[in-house]
């Protein structure tokens, strides 16, 4: 699995504070706990506590600093074209970066396609375009569909997007998992190779009670179904527990006695 | 006019080159090293990666006489099984050896029982005799080898030699003695690769790390386990290879001590006349196990009859022509 840390978001108290006081040592903490944890990729998202007119200053501030401890791949994660360019100059100047995300809106597709040509970078696709968040397999389908074949039109690899069904809050939409689920497994079918699924995983228990519990139970479904990288908290150590657990008992991974300590060791 | 798509398979794991032998130059006598390792893809498809170490052969020597060794072996070697330090000169100066393997078969308290000061003198006169890179092998007797081993090691500190082996139920004291004396370890698990992968673990926790580690997942001779074997070989490289860092370490196999064990190369011409000549068959059970090993990614052959190495080393020059 391939494992985006979340934790760097202005949302976060420790890490709005944080960008506020310009103070970098919150956010290099949490970047290097993140790491320790098993995180393959750190998100990196200036929240909204800064007024909109400073946001890109923020994104490049963040960035850097979050550059100062690692050269992991950085998730830029902005809906915003001019901030992606901003975040992604700066992620990308030492180490590879990620756009978190665009949408099927043809001409975002066709705009961040070119930006992540440009970088070298790995691209998210969410299945939403003008209509909205897709609600069946079928249109969430589709737009992945429309995702891939920008990708191709500007030569980025199938390996490089990871296509994200949208996750929807349990309490609000019941069905949306079990619709989530078998986009998974359609996403794997269209190409050869396959295009990497991602989801947001913390949305899904959004305003839920046994927040924690969720999120466990759904990874490891997802896991089976073909999900190969997930937005979450690495800092969650039964979260983690339980997705490393689910790739060993689908012989993704060679069993050992201290198998949770070995994903940590890799 | 269509374009075949292009089936070659793409890695992302490399497995750890290892050194064995200390020159002058790093603390050590040796006057030659050999280094092992380095593959980005399954053997010798360099289509899809490269090989870029040859596999090796060490050449098995004993600290006694082997009394139960079959015939070709001992008329190939002669007087000198009594010695280990001229025997492991015959191996290098007229059987090419690059590598040797010392058994120390005559420290089990049932074969000999020697004391680990005895050992330890045969580790310093081999090394004396010949300037290969040494693997120092007990006797698979736990209790005895943590005696043993750690005498031996502490004679041959600094010349980065490959003491084995150590299990998932014994390890501390030989691991402690490596990390001591700057050696390497070979990891013994029967046939089992999740305990192959948990040794690897136990071994580096204790802070000896994974690029000085080999794998012994046990041997089986044709006949008698080889794809067995094989198999497991294959599936620690297939996941070493798709980024199992755990995993991605260089392979020993107990090639000539599993050959000649088997009935086929032992027999002799009046047991079994249907077999063929006894002098050449036992060669070719070793050349065969060998040469399978070969393609499922053994990174160290430790063999016993020159004519067998020969052939065996021969064949792996021509699997590295690019």
């Amino acid at each position: 699995m391939f494992v985006i840390g979340e934790r760097i978001n202005g949302m976060f108290t420790s890490i709005g504070d944080a960008i506020l006081a310009k103070d970098p040592q919150p956010v290099r903490a949490m970047a290097e706990q993140q790491i320790v944890c098993g995180a393959n990729a750190l998100d990196v998202n200036v929240g909204t506590r800064v007024p909109k007119a400073e946001r890109p200053a923020v994104m490049k501030w963040l960035v850097e600093t979050t550059r100062e401890v690692t050269d992991m791949c950085l998730a830029i994660d902005t809906p915003s074209l001019d901030i992606m360019r901003v975040g992604l100059d700066a992620a990308c100047r030492k180490g590879t970066g990620m756009i978190n995300s665009t949408t099927g809106h043809a001409e975002k597709l066709v705009a961040f396609m070119n930006l992540a040509k440009e970088f070298n970078a790995s691209i998210i696709g969410l299945a939403i375009d003008e209509n909205g968040v897709a609600s069946t397999a079928d249109a969430k389908v589709e737009i992945g569909m429309r995702v891939l074949a920008a990708a191709m039109e500007v030569g980025i690899a199938t390996d490089r997007v990871y296509l994200d069904p949208i996750t929807l809050p349990l309490n609000c939409a019941q069905d949306a998992p079990g619709i989530m689920l078998e986009s998974i497994r359609q996403f794997k079918l269209l190409s050869d190779p396959a295009p990497h699924v991602v989801i947001g995983l913390s949305n899904l228990s959004q305003g839920a009670t046994e927040r924690g519990l969720i999120n466990r139970a759904f990874l490891v479904m997802a896991v089976q179904a073909g999900l190969d990288a997930s937005i979450h908290d690495p800092l969650d150590e039964e979260l983690m527990n339980a997705m490393i657990t689910a790739e060993v008992v689908l012989n993704k991974m060679i069993y050992s006695d201290s198998y949770l300590k070995a994903y940590r060791q890799r | 006019m269509s374009v075949m798509d292009d089936a070659r398979e793409k890695w992302t794991g490399t497995i750890n080159e290892l050194t064995i032998g200390a020159t002058k130059a790093d603390g050590g006598t040796r006057t030659s090293v050999i280094t092992i390792g380095g593959a980005a893809a399954l053997p010798f498809m360099n289509f899809e990666g490269p090989t870029p170490r040859a596999p090796v052969v060490a050449m098995e020597i004993w600290d006694r006489e082997p009394d139960d060794w079959a015939q070709p072996l001992v008329d190939v070697f002669g007087p000198v099984l009594k010695s280990p330090a001229d025997w492991a000169k015959k191996c290098v100066e007229e059987f090419g050896a690059e590598l040797l393997c010392l058994r120390l078969a005559g420290t089990h308290p049932d074969f000999g029982d020697a004391s680990p000061a005895q050992a330890a003198e045969v580790v310093k006169s081999v090394l004396k005799a010949v300037g290969v890179p040494l693997i120092i092998w007990g006797s698979d007797h736990d209790e005895k080898d943590n005696e043993v081993l750690p005498r031996c090691s502490q004679a041959a500190a600094g010349e980065r030699c490959l003491i084995g082996a150590v299990k998932e139920d014994n390890y501390k004291t030989l691991v402690a003695s490596c990390l001591a004396d700057g050696h390497t370890i070979i990891g013994l698990s029967p046939i089992d690769i999740n305990i192959a992968k948990q040794i690897n673990i136990l071994v580096s926790e204790m802070g000896l790390p994974l690029n000085r580690i080999v794998m012994y997942p046990t041997t089986g001779a044709l006949g008698y386990g080889l794809e067995y074997s094989q198999s497991i070989q294959e599936r620690g490289r297939l996941a070493a290879l798709g980024g199992d860092k755990i995993m991605s370490l260089p392979i020993i196999c107990m090639v000539g001590q599993e050959a000649w064990r088997t009935k086929e190369a032992r027999a002799s011409l009046q047991e079994a006349p249907a077999w063929g000549d006894e002098a050449t068959r036992g060669i070719y059970w070793e050349v065969a196990t060998a040469s399978s090993l070969l393609q499922a990614g053994s990174d160290i052959l430790v063999m016993r009859h020159p004519a067998a190495v020969a052939a065996v080393k021969k064949t792996i020059n021509e699997l590295m022509v690019k």
